[in-house]
């Protein structure tokens, strides 16, 4: 013990600093499960697996909606014509190669997909979120004479191309998201999970 | 630093407030262990409110979902068997700390004057305490939260005249149902807590005008000033003593606290009563109700009185509402009661130290028998076929011990004037 009036400040300092560390560690040890709480349960987990579709009564030209993790993904039967459309639109669009990130690596091509005739997108536009409608037809009245087939959102009219390609001088800045997804064989896909990154 | 506080001081009173409220508050030196619970008692709130905002991030307040939604929490959630545990934990610690807090006052005088007020805004807190306990426990929607419930709003419906609109009123419908599930549900979570916000800071308002009492209970403001320091002669600065002092008593606190959560949450079936793993079922009562234990000697004594108490009156369970709630009230009164010359047990008698004693054992013993059935100390022989109106044992300890509680209180002006107590001295010990 001290004399009276005198303190030892180093015992001071580190009793001080020791009480501080071990109470920080104590005050994460508590903290931690709160915070981790606040991530997807198991449940939410497993509600947002991979969906798997069966592509064999798929016809040419025909979309089908599937829902993973609450949102609509759309696969698209694209025909010969269909993919042939694309290389023409690469000036009309904004981001032609892709580069901006909106699609897995192996999606970052011409038709972006790992097959050029089946075509997997979500059905959202990247303006403010309502869901375009698939317009395949060639020139119709209401989009002119240029439309060669895509997607058009009617909230704001913001136009895409056939591979979710978004056009220029339209309100939504992003060409539409690709999810990650892979063939499980010729007839099935599975939306939400790829080899190269396990979700 | 120094400059970015000046700002705010210009600004808003923080410094001013930090040294008033804590850092320069003037507290007795002799505090002892009796003085940790309460900084407890705001430590457990701050933690039952944390845990509770987690919990309600998932519980749904429905009367098909809640129960479903607490056992997801439990097993799917990260870290959620870990925040119900420790809510389940912490609402029964809240009453550890409180009882203990309030018999330190008790002890020590705490509510004489002039801190009667401030003892009854303490008392109203116990209260709020108790309702936001009864609110939360029909929220797991278990067999327990379920019967218990429509026990306790029954007594309500046993007014006389108002009673069963009164209970159909607190219900908002004509049984415990779906209906009284949601309005619990935002008394508990939103209502009572922000109430029982309201009183703390008033509570911490009304002992910081007077100041705090001490062991001893010496007025430590009628001292003269230390020359040295300028504060009285026995008081030191709550900083950094008590911030020390009761930084000790939350860590020893949080040991005991995590030992329960981690290795037996439920303690035997205390905590976390085994009927409430089953939901709840309006048609089938479980064998054995029993409220929560912080509960359990008030219901001993609601249980115990007679039913039939004056004649050409009906039999009604009235009287032992009555007697329950006087016997929560009665502890408002107590700075009135007590007519002794000195504050604190220290430098009390005999008299005194006995009827405390044997309060404490009716109190232990009251709340014991409110766990168990009438049935656990078996029935009187024949000889009181006839005589008496019940011939449970166990009923009538109880109802002995809650004559002696009372006497505890209706005596005191007559003991604590007669007690022979001791000189108190001028400096604490």
């Amino acid at each position: 013990m001290a004399a009276e009036g005198e303190v030892n400040l180093r015992k001071r300092r580190f009793l001080i600093g020791a009480s501080a560390v071990w109470g920080g560690i104590g005050s994460i040890a508590i903290a931690a499960p709160f915070a981790t709480s606040l991530w997807p349960s198991e449940r939410a987990k497993a509600a947002g697996a991979p969906v798997d579709v069966d592509i064999s009564k798929l016809e040419p030209g025909q979309q089908i909606t599937v829902q993973w993790r609450g949102k609509p993904v759309w696969v698209i039967n694209r025909t010969p014509a269909m993919v042939a459309t694309l290389p023409k639109l690469d000036n009309r669009v904004s981001d032609p190669k892709s580069e901006i990130d909106q699609q897995p690596k192996y999606c970052q091509n011409e038709d972006r997909s790992r097959k050029p005739e089946i075509f997997v997108a979500i059905g959202i536009c990247t303006h403010l979120g309502c869901s375009p409608t698939y317009r395949p037809q060639v020139a119709p009245p209401d989009l002119g004479s240029d439309w060669l087939g895509g997607f058009f959102c009617p909230c704001h009219q913001s136009k895409f191309d056939l591979a979710g390609r978004v056009f220029r001088g339209v309100p939504a800045p992003k060409n539409l998201e690709v999810p990650p997804y892979m063939f499980l064989s010729d007839t099935q896909l599975r939306i939400g999970e790829d080899n190269e990154n396990k979700l | 630093m120094q400059r970015f506080l000046t700002w705010i001081d210009e600004r808003f009173p923080m410094t001013k407030l930090w040294e008033e409220q804590w850092g320069k508050y003037v507290a007795p030196k002799n505090f002892n262990f009796w003085y940790y619970f309460g900084s407890l008692a705001a430590f457990v709130l701050v933690l039952q409110i944390v845990t509770g905002i987690f919990l309600a991030m998932t519980y749904k307040p429905d009367a098909t979902k809640a129960f479903e939604s607490i056992e997801y929490m439990m097993r799917d959630v990260s870290g959620g068997w870990f925040i119900r545990y420790m809510h389940s934990t912490g609402a029964s610690a809240f009453f550890i700390v409180v009882y203990l807090h309030m018999f330190r006052g008790m002890m020590y005088g705490s509510y004489r004057k002039p801190r009667e007020l401030l003892w009854i805004i303490g008392c109203v807190i116990y209260f709020a305490l108790m309702a936001e306990a009864f609110f939360g426990y029909l929220l797991p929607w278990g067999q327990m939260s379920y019967w218990g419930a429509q026990v306790i709003v029954n007594l309500f419906s046993t007014v006389p005249w108002i009673g069963p609109d009164l209970g159909t009123w607190i219900r908002g419908d004509y049984t415990i149902s779906d209906v009284t599930l949601d309005r619990f549900f935002a008394l508990h979570v939103a209502a009572v807590p922000l109430i029982l916000l309201l009183l703390v800071a008033v509570h911490l308002m009304a002992l910081h005008e007077v100041g705090s009492n001490n062991p001893d209970g010496i007025e430590i403001k009628k001292q003269p000033k230390d020359p040295k320091t300028g504060i009285y002669l026995d008081g030191i600065y709550s900083h950094p003593y008590y911030t020390i002092k009761d930084l000790v008593g939350v860590v020893f606190f949080l040991g005991v606290f995590f030992i329960v959560v981690f290795f037996m949450p439920d303690v035997g079936g205390y905590f976390l009563e085994s009927n409430n793993f089953i939901p709840a079922d309006p048609l089938k009562t479980p064998e054995h109700i029993a409220p929560v234990w912080y509960f359990t000697p008030y219901y001993a004594i609601l249980r115990a009185v007679p039913s039939k108490m004056l004649p050409y009156i009906q039999p009604t369970q009235f009287y032992g509402v009555l007697a329950m709630a006087a016997s929560v009230l009665v502890f408002c009164f107590l700075p009135w009661l007590d007519k002794g010359p000195v504050k604190s047990i220290r430098y009390r008698g005999g008299l005194y130290k006995a009827w405390l004693a044997v309060f404490v054992f009716c109190f232990l013993l009251l709340g014991y028998l409110g766990t168990v059935p009438v049935t656990v100390w078996g029935q009187f022989g024949h000889w009181a076929e006839g005589l008496l109106d019940t011939m449970d044992r166990a009923t009538w300890v109880a109802r002995l011990l809650t004559i002696v509680y009372f006497l505890f209180f209706v005596l005191m002006p007559w003991y604590t004037a007669r007690d022979k107590t001791k000189p108190v001295p001028e400096r604490v010990r």
